[in-house]
Formats: C-alpha cells, sequence, structure tokens
C-alpha cells in the first residue's frame, strides 16, 4: 500500500508528494470500515423489503414470475 | 451556459502509486468546477471518494444509480464522512484498464450547501463492468479551497490522471 500523498498547490503549481501522517493512514482504515458498514446496512434493508415481498406473494400464492410480471 | 473551461492543474500518479491527491489552494475567481479522472487502484478498490476543504465529519451524502448491462440498482450513503464518486477500477478488472468519471460542481464558492453530480464508468473486458449516475451534497456552506481523493482500497496505480478545470460566465 502507498503510503503517500500528491498535493498539488493549484495557486503556485508546486507539487508535493508526502508520506501520510498516522492520523491520515488511521482515517483511511475508518473510511473503509464505514463504507463496508454502511453498505451492509443498506443491503440488509434491500434483502428485508424483497424477503416481506416474496413472504406476501407466498401468502397469496403468486410465483416469482407471477409477481415481476405484476410489478412490470 | 459557461463559456470558459480552463484547466486549473492536472495530476499524474506516478510509479509509487499514491494513497490521495490533493489539490489545494484552489481559486475561488471561478463559477463552477469541474474534475475529470482515470483511476485504477492498486488492490480491489471500487469506490473514488472525496472530501472538500479536508472535512472528515458526517457531512456529505450521496444517491447512486447504477447497472451493469445486466440489471440496474440504486442505493443511498447518507451522513457519511467521505463522498463517493466511484470510477475507480481495481484488481477485479481487466489489468491496465482504468475507470473513468466526470464530477460536476457548481457554484463552488456559494454560501449555501455544494451539490455535486457524478458521472462515472468502469473499463473492463469482462463480464461486468458499471456506470453509474451520482448525485450528492456536502452540507456545508464554505466555499470550497481543497479537494482530497482518496483511492478506495488499496492506492491510485501509476498513470491514474486527475485534472481539475474551473468554469467562468466570462
Amino acid at each position: 500500500m502507498a503510503d503517500t500523498k500528491i498535493i498539488v498547490n493549484c495557486e503556485t503549481g508546486e507539487v508535493q508528494e508526502l508520506e501520510l501522517t498516522a492520523e491520515e493512514v488511521a482515517q483511511r482504515e475508518a473510511d473503509a470500515a464505514a463504507y463496508a458498514a454502511q453498505k451492509a446496512a443498506e443491503d440488509a434493508e434491500k434483502q428485508a423489503k424483497a424477503d416481506a415481498k416474496a413472504a406476501i406473494a407466498d401468502r397469496l400464492g403468486l410465483s416469482a414470475d407471477d409477481l415481476a410480471t405484476l410489478l412490470g | 451556459m459557461p463559456d470558459t473551461f480552463i484547466k486549473i492543474a492536472t495530476v499524474t500518479v506516478g510509479s509509487g502509486g499514491a494513497g490521495s491527491i490533493d489539490f489545494s489552494s484552489i481559486p475561488s475567481t471561478y463559477t463552477d468546477l469541474v474534475m475529470y479522472y482515470s483511476l485504477r487502484d492498486t488492490g480491489n478498490g471500487i469506490n473514488a471518494q472525496l472530501r472538500f476543504n479536508a472535512d472528515a465529519t458526517n457531512s456529505y451524502s450521496t444517491r447512486r444509480l447504477y447497472g451493469n448491462g445486466g440489471s440496474a440498482t440504486s442505493d443511498s450513503l447518507a451522513t457519511t464522512s467521505i463522498l463517493y464518486i466511484n470510477g475507480l477500477n481495481g484488481s477485479t478488472t481487466t489489468a491496465s484498464t482504468f475507470g473513468n468519471g466526470c464530477m460536476y460542481v457548481p457554484n463552488y464558492t456559494s454560501s449555501n450547501n455544494k451539490s455535486v453530480s457524478i458521472d462515472a464508468v468502469d473499463e473492463n473486458n469482462g463480464t461486468t463492468a458499471y456506470a453509474f449516475l451520482n448525485a450528492g451534497i456536502w452540507n456545508k456552506t464554505n466555499a470550497i479551497n481543497q479537494i482530497t481523493l482518496y483511492a478506495g482500497a488499496t492506492a491510485f496505480a501509476q498513470y491514474s490522471t486527475v485534472t481539475l478545470y474551473g468554469i467562468s460566465k466570462s
């Protein structure tokens, strides 16, 4: 993993390549964990809705194809 | 419609890769900002991300509509500490290919919250590649003077390129 950052100063055009600080490395790891958690929650919510829909279809005796046709 | 489109700066990542790319001291003399990017992650990253003005508080939200030719879906990444802009190829895509994207930031110096629009695609000589349309917001009223991009998983690979443009009305 490249623990460097490229910084360009848009006023002067100066470009620097620096090592990430310990705080920046920790932030990167926290960002990755936060995305994974949020995406997992989002996916779980979608799955719960799909499961609820399937349960209703089951009670009505509808197949997945029937449901897809109804919902177009 | 804007009638000028001026390059502010370009960064191309060197052989060592880069964990982040930072545009600092962005002039406030334009009306809008546009950023074009061509990115690859050295690991399995799929989401390029960014922050404005190094703000890592939970002040960003992203709505994404995306599809891969077989199915389309959407999701909402609300109240996050980072903005998801996608357009990042990783190790699961064809070697040496890059994701591409464009982010438009209107009225970046205004005292309102900052909305952004993003379109981005993967490039993949395989069965799955995605196209994204993202709507984002940064819930801060500060003028944007810094944009920092982050690789999704590890680091931006060599030849990843980002160019920032300013749009002026006159």
